[in-house]
């Protein structure tokens, strides 16, 4: 049963600063040796390997507590330090001391008034729960420092920081012994106002005296192969402290010249400041004997590769493979392809009963690398576990002794094989649908295979891009992922309520192919697509007589469930204002009667990702093996016809004639012209202004205005040249791949680059570029790109070009990483809450988050576009064709499934565009990383 | 200046002291502790605004709230007050 409530709850916690008082009682030994172990190799006395800090070696117990290596968790020890010196950890606190305190009489320097006034502040924040610092206090009520104190009159010197360690009152040092000494004037009543809890911490206490020794087992040392000790970077750190300390402590008793006196403290102030942060900035690192910069105690936590990313954050698992991924159009869509050699060493743990005991004697002998006749893979086993837990591992040479062993109560780890449930993930794992449950197919090669529908929810492409295998070890984790992460339960996107597992691309293309104006095809032309679709009998040619002829429609309604009925508008469609429906001249207009293809092409609205419409169907009405099955029959059959027709894309696509070309320039040079004209009218003032607009910006907009008609319409000058039997057309228009505007731009004119949404001004002085006059600011002096891809840019375009095209790179790289970072700490924040059986959301203390999951309950992956129900279909569904007609006449619905899988484009698609950063990608992550760390710190 | 009923602003929802026999039925209801159920501070403009017509309420009250929402239409959720 859960336990419902809060178990342990944390009272309060307390952070303190260690005065030298508790280091030195803490401590287990005064360290005052630099040396660690003697000849013999046994740790010395007062060294920093003394055993009352605790043990490393087995053998050996703890001076401190008798344990041994195990037992023991290791103690503190302590250096006495010669001289003070500074925490580096405190350097910002000491310098804000210094600053507001008196140097004679160790006051606050304010008077006994504006103590009161900050006092009450402070309060008063912190009735909020907000920290007040002292600092934005006196900002806050405008205290200016004062330069003599109120209490004892006497004249206060500037106190500066020479980073990272030096302070100069008026540009003389003052050693970090004045420093404490002043640090302990000031009285404990004026703590708290500057910021420090008087019951857990003294200022002085932020300069050292005693060093604490971390325990051995903080710092191991290990034995080399060769019998050599190599020490912690922490050991090396502190056996330098001490060797300057002990230098120190003798000059200083001798009495040597202050110079050298000097130099020691300060070597010492450096040691010390390294030993806490090798990277503090303005002294030189530390280095081992190599040359490689030691690891000290910031380096240990800080970082990727510190405690908290690394270790604490950071979990490693075994049974999982990693290795670059490629397509396979024949796998089905729940299966993922593993090479041979990962299977090899993945491997699935057989619970031997009296039930299998043969099963698993016959996986022991054929041992760890079997093969059939032809030599292909057979999957055998790696390792047996006994009943008492001993791990064998299978040779040729025990094999025969451990099938006589083997019995119920063993476990055989068996290899993988076909069938075999895993999880399949890609990086960044933003959503559900970046881990899902697929079967193995044991391939040869060596890369992970699946099927191209599966590349939007992982956002895979092929370029290079990883991906991670984990096979499950126990039944209930293979039940689970089986009943909740196959791919076929995630085809409807939670985040949008709309397919995200589908065809793409080629896959649409061959499927418009396929059904555009219903071309014709012959016996030999079926067979070719049909055979790779053996599950699928050839249905009867549609004409017989005179030789065999199957129409693209009704090769394409045998994917189609039977009694399926759907009428919508193709990604075609041009809009017309009165739609003429069946008798539609483009073949936009799509019906489905019965499983059978009426009219229509299908194209990205009827199959593709994030708004294809009879994907959508099946997959909600006919359940998710169904949309499965449809899935992987209508790509096979799309790949069989965009194969047999042939289809290619080049820049000639982008060719057109002389005379559109014409059109093109005359159209531009207008808008050019009447760019000209505007810009007259705004100098000799008798520009309109538009309402809420200075001239400049009305200038502006409707610069912008004119020459995004100009593109417009030089776009459509080349889309008449350019015909659906264009494939860049063709695949723009059917929403495979592309848009047109991309083809505009490559086509006729690239149009005006921008930056902030505004035309470029910035460069020279009143001007761009030097290859214009200052102040011009016609069309072409201020960005816009007349030229074409096609045509090449002129020097003066691509400048501009390259303007713009910056900007978008920035926003993109910005956008990617800012986003990143709040979906990181959106989903930290999450994370524990889950749906309970009442709907409810609660965290793991069964408090409530949510009375109602989304207050409606309704889950985003099951309904239809965020409602819970699509009314108007169950009414179609209900009343039949007649009453269809009826509600149409009414008005009050078009037809079908009213927006079906209909997502709006930005949602899904405005990934795309970030396509081209892809190979940044790693590192924008890494950047947002790096953020969330300072804020983490 | 004069004081402004913030229930009449359009933006705060609507909110009920719920009456100690209730209670119980309440929390049986979602199957909940008190400690459970998301709080509000004693000091919330709404609370103080609500002690004007209830009187004094004290630490350990529930309170109900009822509020338009977007995907339920209207939407009762409860909170506990607390100091």
């Amino acid at each position: 049963m859960q336990r419902i409530g809060v178990s342990k709850r944390i009272g309060n916690i307390k952070f303190a600063i260690l005065s030298p008082d508790e280091i030195r009682r803490m401590s287990a030994v005064k360290v005052i040796s630099a040396d660690t172990y003697d000849d013999d190799g046994y740790p010395i006395d007062r060294g920093l390997m003394d055993t009352r800090m605790g043990v490393i070696e087995p053998g050996l117990r703890c001076k401190t507590c008798n344990g041994r290596v195990d037992e023991c968790p290791g103690h503190f020890g302590h250096i006495d330090l010669a001289m003070p010196v500074i925490h580096i950890g405190y350097v910002k606190e000491i310098k804000k001391f210094l600053q507001h305190t008196c140097s004679i009489c160790g006051r606050v320097l304010l008077s006994e008034d504006e103590i009161r006034m900050v006092t009450e502040m402070k309060t008063r924040h912190e009735v909020f729960g907000e920290r007040a610092d002292f600092v934005s206090l006196l900002r806050a009520l405008r205290i200016e420092p004062r330069q003599i104190c109120p209490h004892c009159k006497a004249e206060q010197k500037k106190i500066t920081l020479d980073k990272p360690t030096t302070f100069r009152e008026n540009g003389v040092k003052i050693t970090p012994k004045d420093i404490r000494d002043r640090l302990e004037r000031i009285p404990t009543e004026d703590l708290a106002i500057l910021g420090m809890n008087p019951e857990t911490a003294r200022p002085e206490w932020l300069v050292l005296t005693a060093l604490p020794v971390p325990p051995v087992t903080v710092r191991p040392s290990i034995t080399l192969e060769s019998g050599d000790r190599s020490e912690d970077d922490l050991t090396h750190k502190l056996v330098d402290v001490l060797r300057i300390n002990q230098r120190l402590r003798e000059n200083r008793d001798i009495g040597a010249p202050q110079l050298i006196v000097e130099d020691l403290w300060e070597l010492l102030q450096y040691h010390v400041t390294t030993y806490f942060d090798n990277q503090t900035s303005g002294i030189p690192p530390a280095r081992h004997r190599s040359g490689r910069p030691l690891k000290t105690l910031v380096q240990r936590l800080k970082g990727k590769e510190g405690r908290f990313r690394s270790n604490l954050s950071g979990k490693r698992v075994n049974f999982s493979a990693r290795t670059v991924i490629s397509p396979d159009p024949n796998l089905g869509i729940t299966e993922v392809g593993v090479p041979e050699e990962a299977a090899r060493e993945l491997t699935v743990p057989l619970y031997v009963t009296t039930f299998n005991v043969e099963v698993a004697k016959e996986f022991v002998s054929r041992g760890p690398n079997p093969q059939n006749v032809d030599g292909k893979y057979v999957p055998g086993a790696n390792y047996v576990i006994s009943p008492e837990g001993r791990r064998i591992k299978i040779t040729e040479k025990n094999k025969a002794n451990l099938l006589e062993q083997v019995g119920p109560g063993w476990i055989v780890e068996r290899q993988l094989m076909d069938g075999d449930i895993c999880l399949f993930n890609r990086q960044p794992s933003l959503h559900r649908m970046s881990m899902l449950c697929h079967e193995v197919r044991v391939m040869p090669h060596k890369t992970f295979r699946f099927n191209l529908c599966l590349c939007p929810p992982y956002n895979a492409d092929f370029d290079g891009d990883e991906m991670n295998l984990h096979v499950m070890q126990s039944e209930e984790a293979r039940a689970e992922a089986k009943i909740l992460m196959r791919t076929h339960e995630h085809i409807l996107s939670p985040r949008f309520g709309a397919p995200i597992i589908g065809p793409i691309h080629d896959h649409i293309t061959g499927s418009f192919l396929l059904t555009y104006k219903n071309p014709q095809f012959t016996r030999e032309d079926v067979n070719f697509i049909f055979m790779r679709m053996p599950e699928t009998p050839i249905p009867a040619p549609d004409v017989e007589k005179g030789g065999e002829i199957w129409y693209g429609k009704s090769l394409f309604s045998i994917v189609l469930p039977p009694d399926l009925n759907l009428t919508f508008k193709a990604s075609i469609c041009q809009k017309c204002d009165e739609c003429r429906k069946e008798k539609c001249d483009i073949d936009a207009y799509v019906k489905i009667k019965d499983g059978k293809l009426v009219c229509g092409a299908i194209d990205g609205k009827g199959i593709a990702v994030g708004k294809g419409k009879i994907l959508d169907k099946i997959a909600r009405d006919y359940g998710t093996l169904a949309a499965k099955e449809f899935l992987e029959k209508v790509t096979r059959l799309a790949i069989g016809v965009i194969t047999l027709r042939g289809f290619t894309t080049g820049i000639s696509d982008e060719d057109i004639p002389e005379d559109a070309k014409n059109e093109i320039r005359k159209v531009l040079e207008n808008g050019k012209k009447e760019v000209n004209d505007l810009v007259s009218k705004y100098l000799n003032g008798t520009l309109e202004l538009l309402p809420g607009r200075s001239l400049e910006e009305t200038l502006e907009v409707e610069v912008m205005r004119v020459l995004g008609k100009a593109r417009d319409e030089a776009g459509k000058i080349a889309g008449k040249y350019l015909g659906i039997g264009n494939s860049a057309v063709l695949m723009a228009k059917s929403g495979a791949r592309g848009n047109m505007l991309n083809l505009t731009q490559m086509s006729a004119a690239l149009g005006q680059q921008a930056v902030r949404g505004e035309r470029l001004f910035r460069g020279y002085y009143m001007r761009t570029l030097p290859h214009f006059k200052k102040g011009d600011l016609g069309a072409e002096a201020r960005g816009f790109v007349e030229s074409s891809y096609k045509s090449g840019l002129k020097p003066t375009e691509y400048f501009f070009h390259s303007m713009g095209g910056r900007e978008s790179l920035v926003d993109t790289a910005v956008r990617t990483s800012r986003s990143g970072y709040m979906q990181r700490r959106l989903i930290n924040a999450l994370e524990d809450l889950k749906v309970m059986e009442d709907r409810s959301v609660r965290n793991t203390a069964g408090t409530i988050i949510q009375f109602r999951y989304g207050e409606d309950g309704v889950d985003p992956g099951r309904s239809v576009q965020g409602n819970a129900i699509d009314a108007v279909d169950m009414f179609v569904e209900l009343l039949g064709g007649k009453e269809k007609k009826t509600l149409e006449e009414l008005g009050e619905i078009e037809t079908g499934a009213l927006n079906y899988g209909e997502v709006d484009r930005d949602i899904l698609f405005a990934e795309e565009d970030l396509e081209i950063e892809e190979e940044e990608g790693e590192e924008e992550y890494e950047e947002y990383e790096e953020e969330s760390e300072r804020e983490g710190d | 200046m004069a004081e402004f009923n913030i229930f009449e602003h359009e933006y705060v929802p609507e909110h009920y002291l719920v009456d100690r026999e209730e209670e119980k039925a309440i929390l049986k209801q979602l199957n909940l502790t008190k400690d459970q159920l998301p709080r509000i501070k004693k000091t919330d403009a709404a609370i103080v605004a609500l002690e004007t017509i209830t009187g004094e309420i004290e630490p350990g009250r529930i309170i109900k709230i009822v509020r338009r929402s977007r995907t339920a239409g209207v939407f009762v959720a409860y909170r506990v007050v607390v100091v």
